[in-house]
C-alpha cells in the first residue's frame, strides 16, 4: 500500500470511530430515558416535581429546564457589554497593538482556566462579595451561578466576534472614512452591520456552553430543586442535577437522570446548529 | 444499566488509585497470595474505612479498593456484580432484597452518628428539642433569633439572622439516617417529607457529598445542616445538642452513640438505631452496612477471592479493627452485633460449604 492510500484509510477510520461514539451516546441515552419517557410521557418535560421520596418517585424536568435556561441567558446579557466591548477593542480599536496582545492573551487565559477553578473562585470570594451587598440565601442562587458563568464565557463571545470583526474588508471602512465618518460612526455604521450574523452566531454558541456548564454552576446555585421564586433565589440547572445525582440514582431516578441528559443534549445541539448556520449563511 | 454502573465505578476507581488492576481473579493463578478486593458504597463509614483498610493491606498483603460512591451506588455495584462486597447507611429492606439476583447477607461495621452542625460564632451548645428540628427544616423558622429557639436556650445571645439550611444535593445514607429519625419524631415530616436516601425538600439549599455540605456550613455564617460525625469533628464546625426520647440533651460523641446500640439487635442485624430509648444515647446515630452474596460462588470468582472477602470481613469486626474507629470518631460496634455478625459471616458459603469456621 502506498502511503497515500495508508493516510486515507487511517483518515476514513478515525472519522468513523467518532460517528459511532457520536451515534452510540445518543442511542445509550435515548435507551436509559426510555422507562422515565413511558412512565411520564411528554409531561416529563413540563412537569414540576423532583420528588424522589420512595414510594412517591415522580419527576419532571422543569425547574431545571428553567434553571438552566435562567443562568444561561442571563450569563449572555451580563457578558454582552464585556465581551462585545473587548472585541471591539481587540478587532478594531487597538488591532495589532501590544494592548492589544496583552488583552487577547488575557481572554484566551481565561479560556483556559477549568470550570471547577471558576467555581472555588465563586465560593470564596464571589460569594462572600455578594452577601457583603445583602443577596438573600447566603450568596447562592441563579443571579451569583449567572454571573460565574457570564465570565466563563467571555473569552468564546470575544474571540468569536474578535475573529469576525477583523474580517471586515479594510475597503468597507476606508470608504466610510472618505466620506468622512468619525471613527464611532465606522464602527457602528460599517464594522457592526456588517459583521453583525457572525457576531450574533457567537454568541449563540457561547450560550450553548452555558447550558451544559456543570461543576461552577452546582457549587453555587444552591441546587434546590424547584423553579427558582427569583433572580436571587436558589434553583438548579440540567447538567447540575445529572452530575449531583447519578452516584446514588437507580431504577426510575436514573432513568429520569438520564432523559434530562438527552433533553440537555438535544438543546445544545439545536443551539450549535443554529449558531453554525448563521455563520455559515453569512460566510 | 449495568454498563452504565460500570462505568462510574471504573471512573471512580481509576480515580481512586492507582493500582486498579482488574478485580477479577480468573487470570491470576491460584498459587500467587495476592488478592485484590473491589468494593464501592457509602461515603459517611469511609474515613473508617479508609483507615482500616490500608492496616489490612499493610498486615496481609490483600489489596484493597474502596469507591466512595454513595450507598445506593453500593447496592447497585453488587447487583451488578462488579464488586466483591458493597457498602450502604440504609439497609435493604425486604422488597429490595427480594429485588437482588441472589440472597444478601447484611455485616454491620461500625457505628457512627449523624450531627447537625452549624456556623453560628460565639453561640456554644446549641440545644434543640424534637420539635425545634421539625420547625427548622420545615421552614417554620426561619431566623436564629426566632421565639422558640431563644425559649430553649436561654443562656445564648442568638443573632437577627437567616437560618440557612444545607441538606444533600445528592442521594445519600446520610440523609437516610437524619430523614429517618425526623420521621420518628415528627409525624408532619413523616407524612409531608418522609424517609429515604433523597428527598423532596421544603426549604434549604443541596450540596454534594459529606464533605460538600460541611464545606459549606463552614463557609457560611447562619447556616446548618446534618453531616456525618467525622466531617464535624475534622473540619471543627460547631455541633448541637439533641433532645433524645428521654428527653435529655445530648452532644455526639463515642459513649452517647454506642449507648444508642443499648438495643435488641435481631440476628440480621438490618436495625434502625434512631431515637434510641437509652437515656444516655445520642438519638440520631446508626450502623453501617457491608453486603454481600451469601453464596460466593458466582460469575467464576475463585475459591482464593471469596475466602479473602469473608477472612477481612472477619478481621474488620475483630477487635483489632474496631478499636481503630475511635480515632476517626466512629463507635465501636456493641459485643452483641459482633457476635451475630460473626454468625452470619459464617453462614457465608462457597459451592454450599461453610468459608469460616
Amino acid at each position: 500500500m502506498n502511503s497515500d492510500k495508508i493516510t486515507k484509510a487511517v483518515l476514513f477510520a478515525s472519522s468513523f470511530v467518532i460517528l459511532l461514539i457520536a451515534g452510540g451516546m445518543i442511542f445509550s441515552l435515548a435507551g436509559g430515558a426510555i422507562p422515565a419517557i413511558k412512565a411520564f410521557g411528554l409531561k416529563f418535560i413540563w412537569a414540576n416535581t423532583w420528588n424522589p421520596t420512595e414510594g412517591q418517585e415522580n419527576y419532571g424536568a422543569l425547574p431545571f429546564i428553567a434553571g438552566t435556561i435562567l443562568t444561561s441567558i442571563a450569563a449572555l446579557l451580563i457578558s454582552l457589554p464585556l465581551s462585545f466591548s473587548a472585541s471591539l477593542f481587540l478587532g478594531e480599536y487597538f488591532r495589532g497593538t501590544r494592548l492589544a496582545r496583552i488583552l487577547g492573551t488575557m481572554v484566551d487565559l481565561l479560556a483556559g482556566i477549568p470550570s471547577i477553578v471558576y467555581g472555588l473562585w465563586g465560593f470564596y470570594v464571589l460569594r462572600p462579595m455578594l452577601i457583603a451587598v445583602g443577596l438573600p440565601n447566603q450568596g447562592f442562587g441563579i443571579f451569583t451561578a449567572s454571573i460565574i458563568l457570564a465570565i466563563m464565557i467571555i473569552p468564546y463571545a470575544t474571540s468569536l466576534s474578535t475573529e469576525i470583526i477583523t474580517m471586515v474588508p479594510g475597503e468597507l471602512k476606508e470608504a466610510a472614512y472618505s466620506l468622512g465618518a468619525t471613527r464611532t460612526e465606522v464602527i457602528f455604521s460599517v464594522i457592526v452591520p456588517s459583521a453583525r450574523s457572525g457576531i450574533v452566531a457567537g454568541y449563540i454558541l457561547s450560550f450553548g456552553r452555558a447550558l451544559g456548564e456543570t461543576m461552577a454552576v452546582t457549587m453555587l446555585i444552591g441546587n434546590a430543586n424547584k423553579i427558582p421564586d427569583s433572580f436571587f433565589g436558589t434553583g438548579n440547572t440540567m447538567a447540575s442535577v445529572i452530575a449531583n445525582q447519578f452516584g446514588e440514582a437507580d431504577g426510575l431516578k436514573l432513568s429520569s437522570l438520564i432523559a434530562i441528559g438527552l433533553l440537555l443534549f438535544l438543546m445544545t445541539g439545536v443551539i450549535n446548529s443554529l449558531g453554525k448556520f448563521i455563520i455559515k449563511k453569512m460566510g | 444499566m449495568k454498563n452504565f454502573a460500570l462505568l462510574i465505578l471504573t471512573v471512580f476507581l481509576f480515580g481512586a488509585c492507582s493500582n486498579s488492576s482488574s478485580k477479577k481473579s480468573e487470570e491470576k493463578s491460584t498459587s500467587s497470595k495476592k488478592v485484590t478486593l473491589t468494593a464501592a458504597g457509602a461515603t459517611f463509614p469511609m474515613p473508617y474505612y479508609n483507615l482500616v483498610f490500608k492496616a489490612y493491606t499493610a498486615e496481609t498483603g490483600t489489596l484493597l479498593t474502596y469507591g466512595g460512591i454513595g450507598s445506593g451506588g453500593g447496592i447497585r455495584s453488587l447487583t451488578d456484580k462488579v464488586v466483591d462486597f458493597g457498602a450502604t447507611d440504609a439497609y435493604l429492606d425486604d422488597a429490595k432484597l427480594a429485588e437482588m439476583p441472589a440472597e444478601v447477607v447484611h455485616i454491620p461495621t461500625v457505628l457512627g452518628a449523624v450531627v447537625i452542625a452549624y456556623n453560628l460564632p460565639g453561640v456554644d451548645d446549641l440545644k434543640l428539642s424534637n420539635e425545634l428540628l421539625e420547625k427548622i427544616f420545615m421552614g417554620k423558622i426561619t431566623r436564629w433569633n426566632d421565639a422558640a429557639l431563644k425559649a430553649n436556650n436561654p443562656g445564648l445571645t442568638l443573632p437577627d439572622m437567616e437560618i440557612t439550611f444545607v441538606h444533600r444535593s445528592d442521594g445519600s445514607g446520610t440523609t437516610h439516617i437524619f430523614s429517618d429519625y425526623m420521621s420518628k419524631i415528627s409525624t408532619n415530616w413523616a407524612d409531608n417529607v418522609g424517609t429515604g436516601k433523597s428527598l423532596q425538600w421544603p426549604v434549604g439549599m443541596g450540596a454534594k457529598g459529606n464533605p460538600g455540605v460541611a464545606g459549606t456550613i463552614k463557609q457560611t455564617e447562619g447556616a446548618i445542616g446534618y453531616i456525618g460525625s467525622e466531617y464535624a469533628f475534622a473540619q471543627k464546625i460547631q455541633t448541637a445538642k439533641v433532645q433524645n426520647s428521654a428527653g435529655n440533651y445530648i452532644l455526639p460523641s463515642i459513649e452517647s452513640v454506642s449507648a444508642a446500640a443499648n438495643a435488641e439487635i435481631p440476628a440480621d442485624t438490618r436495625v434502625m438505631l434512631t431515637n434510641s430509648s437509652d437515656p444516655e444515647a445520642y438519638p440520631i446515630s446508626g450502623f453501617t452496612w457491608i453486603i454481600l452474596y451469601k453464596e460466593q460462588s458466582y460469575d467464576g470468582r475463585t475459591k482464593d477471592q471469596a475466602m479473602a472477602t469473608v477472612s477481612f470481613l472477619d478481621w474488620l469486626i475483630s477487635d483489632e479493627a474496631q478499636e481503630q474507629a475511635e480515632k476517626v470518631h466512629y463507635a465501636p460496634l456493641p459485643a452483641s452485633a459482633v457476635e451475630k455478625a460473626k454468625a452470619i459471616l459464617r453462614s457465608v458459603t462457597y459451592d454450599g460449604t461453610a468459608l469460616l469456621k
